[in-house]
């Protein structure tokens, strides 16, 4: 019991950047080139925390506090989601909400960290990153509702663990709708393509890289950190969709959830190496219909 | 004899399609129709036996009727092909003769079927060869026109597949089988699902009320039949329209059958009326008398639609009616052809005084307007009259006045932009000679003008023997 | 099996919204390339057993669906030197969502009394209805040619699937009447396609306007 609360805190703090690496390898890969080492990202962060930081003279501590309280919300989010068949270490009625306003809390703090210094270029990031958000947090929802509904329970873990079944009860429709939402809102919030390019550094495409432009050394380096622990986030809650098989052998277990995410990492890779970043606009089309899937999943589910 | 209809027109199709030369090509068409004719007749003077269940060829009264209608349609109009084609000899008629030819192999096709499968492909045969039949002039208006046809005529033939699968679900739902074979379908319709029934009625009226041209679906029809020559608009008033009307008639027979006549008719009056009204009212003003002619025939296979509608003794006004809308529409075209060469333009605006100019195709193209608009003493004042006879004996009295009103829009609408057409001076550009009116172009017209005219006066008895039989399978299909 | 057609079927429903919402024609036509894959699939695993008419409906499927006419789409296409549906009628996104509500009402309309149990259970109805609307939906808001080519194949997979729950009573009809209707429709609908782009230079429908009242 202890030993599982143990392995989640160190995959929940150690493994986030390993992902970011193995995104970045298989698009190497896929152009053809050798690519970054898998633990660039860990190397990466660690050169930014020994660095020094230049802050500028107009910001005030919302500056500093927005990925550091980015980080802590999404690691209590972390906290708050089951990794695999394992019990989450904090669970209660009603935590799906708590959750999904961590999130809203990071990027409440993100954008105002963006807004706080005062650069155009920032404002137009925060303002994109609220615009889509508004969209992906009722998509959220919908997925909630769509376990609540099959589960029968409002507690993430119990919800996590039960609704799967209805891969075996023949609910599969709607867990295949929900899926592919799941994996659009996680593209959504974790900036990727074909939502952002975390890669360009174009002011005029980018969303959140734009908003961090400011940050430098440490904070930067917790503001990548905290990226991509909220890649990791979501994609466990991806992953409980897409593999509900337990073996009963906790260290298999444990290695099947980490491979798993390791092939949602790769698949990640794979759609930004096919795919075109969305023209701007063209955006709220996808997530709108990331929502009408989810929708589409709980109609089927309620009718 | 059923193989023999389908496959002589298309062994004349291929020999068209072969032959070399372009001057004497189109000789095959009257070549292939009076085999084709003679053929018919053989058929039709068989005394008429009930179809086997289990046949997928076969041909009850409502075939036979279909056959004789379009194949003396098609007769008259191969001979007009032959002096169109003399007047256009610059454009390559291969691929027009061959498909006009292969248009009586389709024609067997749907009078034949008895799987409504098969019908099915036949009425989407249709399509395939009628559209290079309308993309004949190869100018910007006729793809556009035949781009209008194809798209508008794909999705209704489409939904019409979609019905028919509804059709055989409607029996799957209950009965665990399904078949789509007219008679097992007759004989179980009282046992098919209602819901899936009543949705399958309405994709296929709109599926083949696409085809035949109903208002909101006639949208391709003024394109096509004002862009294509004046003989492929006679065979698409008369021909094309009669086959989807007969593929409609099965569904309507297995409706009827299961009992289904109040939703049926409700529909179908109202469809009916709404084409008529949306015919009369683009007709008035309406400039282009080629178009006018669409319009007209929009309106027409709305009158069969009430006459469907209404039912008991309408359903013989109906049966005539496609006769005689058939035949007064052959003039019609044709001759409006015939005017339309004469001006090079289709516009009222162009065209004036063609009684002075061309006095035989413009009296004809007069007496063929007063013969569609219902007065006798044509055929259509007949069948029109028997359809109102029957609204009236069957109590329908709303139905009646709005059918006695829309006609008389269109008389109104129809007489103005035709008046035009054929008084007044001739536009003086255009010099005093006169175009020759050529015997090939003005005889076909004549013929139909004639047989309407016969059609009126005095119905001789086989054919009533014919429309009764026809009317009966209607009311009672089983 | 019945879970397995439900995976397939939803993934339909989730390719037509996709077509719905995308500009790039390319894009478009692949998805509905891959729709005619799982289409095509789908015969094979309806029933629970393979029939020699399944085999055929699934070959014939796939490679007329899948290779044959979207390959004649992309080289009409290049010829016509055209990428993007540029301004349609309605906007992608209000017809992303007139296509969800057209599934929406497609859910729910099957679970009105009186329909097929099969209905309620299994998503194939409801799924043809939806892929129909949208077919519909894409027919009558786009303009470029081969967008509303693209619209009636929809439309065309919306009804294969319905057909689907006759192959067992009527095998071959059902699927060869699809098949036909597709190669007709299609077959001479980029015949003509052709002969627009090389008499107006344009596969923009809007050229088309001549003929009007």
């Amino acid at each position: 019991m202890i030993i599982n609360l143990i392995v989640h805190f160190c995959l929940l703090i150690l493994m986030p950047p390993l992902l970011l690496g193995i995104i970045n390898k298989v698009k190497a890969l896929f152009a053809g080139r050798r690519g970054p080492p898998l633990l660039q990202a860990y190397f990466d962060i660690g050169k930014l925390l020994r660095k020094g930081m230049v802050i500028s003279r107009s910001t005030t501590w919302v500056f500093m506090a927005g990925p550091v309280v980015t980080l802590a919300a999404v690691f209590c989010a972390g906290t708050l989601i089951p990794l695999g068949r394992f019990a989450a270490p904090i669970s209660f009625t009603g935590d799906l909400v708590l959750f999904a306003y961590l999130f809203g809390l990071a990027r409440f703090f993100t954008t105002s960290a963006a807004l706080d210094t005062g650069s155009a270029f920032e404002g137009m990031g925060a303002a994109r990153e609220v615009t889509f958000a508004v969209l992906s947090e009722p998509a959220l929802f919908l997925v909630f509702f769509v376990f609540v509904r099959l589960s029968g329970s409002l507690s993430l873990g119990e919800m996590l663990h039960l609704a799967p079944a209805g891969y075996v009860s023949g609910a599969v429709a709607p867990l295949v709708l929900v899926a592919i939402g799941l994996f659009i809102i996680m593209l959504a919030e974790t900036c990727r393509i074909p939502v952002d390019d975390p890669n360009t550094h174009l002011e005029l495409t980018m969303i959140h890289e734009v908003m961090v432009l400011d940050h430098s050394g440490p904070l930067l380096g917790i503001a990548l950190y905290a990226a991509a622990m909220k890649l990791f986030v979501l994609s466990s809650l991806l992953l409980h969709v897409l593999q509900p098989f337990k073996s009963g052998l906790a260290w298999l277990d444990w290695l099947i959830f980490a491979g798993g995410m390791m092939v949602i990492a790769g698949t990640i890779g794979v759609v930004e190496s096919v795919m075109a970043r969305l023209r701007m606009n063209h955006v709220p089309h996808l997530l709108v219909a990331a929502i009408i899937l989810c929708g589409a999943a709980f109609v089927l589910l309620v009718r | 004899m059923a193989f023999a209809m389908i496959l002589v027109p298309l062994l004349f199709a291929g020999f068209a399609a072969l032959w070399p030369s372009n001057r004497w090509r189109p000789w095959v068409l009257p070549a292939g129709a009076v085999v084709y004719a003679v053929l018919a007749a053989l058929v039709l003077v068989q005394p008429a036996t009930n179809p086997a269940p289990e046949a997928w060829l076969a041909l009850d009264a409502l075939g036979r009727l279909m056959l004789l209608a379009v194949s003396t349609l098609f007769l008259f109009c191969s001979f007009y092909a032959v002096g169109y084609l003399k007047e256009r000899a610059s454009l390559n008629n291969r691929v027009f003769v061959s498909c006009f030819m292969a248009f009586a192999a389709v024609l067997s096709l749907v009078v034949w079927a008895r799987h409504l499968g098969l019908l099915w492909v036949a009425i989407e045969a249709i399509t395939l060869v009628s559209a290079p039949l309308i993309y004949f002039k190869k100018d910007k208006q006729s793809i556009e026109a035949t781009w209008k046809y194809l798209l508008v005529g794909s999705v209704g033939i489409a939904l019409a597949l979609f019905g028919t699968f509804f059709l055989a679900y409607s029996r799957l739902a209950v009965a665990g089988e399904a078949s789509l074979m007219l008679g097992e379908l007759l004989a179980n319709a009282a046992s098919l699902s209602r819901p899936w029934l009543r949705a399958a009625f309405i994709l296929l009226l709109v599926g083949y009320g696409t085809k035949i041209g109903l208002a909101p679906m006639h949208t391709w029809k003024p394109d096509a039949y004002g862009e294509a020559p004046g003989v492929v608009g006679a065979l698409f008033a008369g021909g094309v329209t009669s086959c989807a009307f007969l593929a409609f008639l099965r569904v309507y027979q297995i409706c009827v059958a299961a009992g289904e006549t109040v939703f049926v008719s409700r529909l179908l009056l109202f469809m009916g009326l709404f084409s008529m009204l949306v015919a009369g009212l683009f007709m008035i003003g309406q400039r282009d008398f080629k178009r006018l002619l669409a319009y007209s025939s929009v309106e027409h296979m709305g009158i069969l639609m009430i006459g469907l509608g209404i039912g008991g003794g309408a359903l013989f006004g109906a049966m005539l009616h496609v006769v005689t809308n058939g035949l007064t529409k052959g003039v019609l075209f044709l001759t409006a052809g015939n005017i339309d060469r004469a001006y090079g333009s289709k516009n009222t605006e162009n065209v004036r005084g063609a009684l002075k100019r061309l006095p035989v195709s413009a009296g004809l193209f007069l007496a063929g307007f007063l013969a569609i608009t219902g007065s006798p003493p044509f055929g259509p004042f007949v069948s029109e009259f028997t359809i109102l006879t029957g609204a009236v004996q069957s109590g329908r009295w709303l139905t009646a006045g709005l059918y006695l009103l829309l006609l008389l829009l269109v008389f109104i609408g129809m007489g103005k932009t035709v008046l035009k057409v054929t008084q007044g001076e001739v536009p003086p550009d255009l010099g005093p000679g006169r175009p020759r009116e050529r015997l090939l172009t003005l005889l076909p017209a004549i013929g139909f003008l004639a047989l309407s005219l016969l059609l009126g006066l005095y119905i001789p008895p086989p054919l009533g023997g014919l429309l009764r039989a026809a009317a009966r399978l209607l009311e009672h299909p089983l | 099996m019945p879970n397995l057609v439900n995976t397939i079927l939803v993934i339909v429903l989730a390719l037509n919204l996709f077509a719905l919402g995308n500009s790039r024609l390319m894009s478009v036509i692949r998805i509905v390339s891959a729709q005619g894959v799982l289409l095509g699939l789908l015969p094979l695993v309806m029933h629970g057993h393979i029939t020699i008419a399944a085999l055929l409906a699934a070959g014939v499927g796939i490679i007329l669906k899948a290779i044959i006419i979207p390959s004649m789409m992309l080289r009409a296409l290049r010829d016509a030197d055209i990428k993007r549906e540029v301004e349609p009628l309605i906007g992608f996104l209000p017809s992303i969502i007139l296509g969800a509500l057209a599934t929406g009402f497609s859910l729910l309309f099957v679970t009105l009394p009186g329909l097929a149990d099969e209905a309620a259970v299994s998503l194939v109805i409801p799924t043809s209805f939806a892929t129909v609307l949208v077919g519909f939906i894409l027919l009558t808001t786009r303009y470029k040619a081969i967008s509303q080519v693209v619209g009636y194949l929809v439309l065309e997979n919306g009804i294969f699937i319905f057909g689907l729950l006759l192959v067992e009573a009527l095998p071959l009809v059902v699927e060869m009447g699809v098949l036909l209707d597709l190669f007709v429709g299609i077959f001479v609908i980029s015949i003509i396609v052709n002969h627009i782009n090389a008499a107006f230079s344009s596969l923009d429908t809007r050229h088309l306007v001549s003929l009007k009242e």
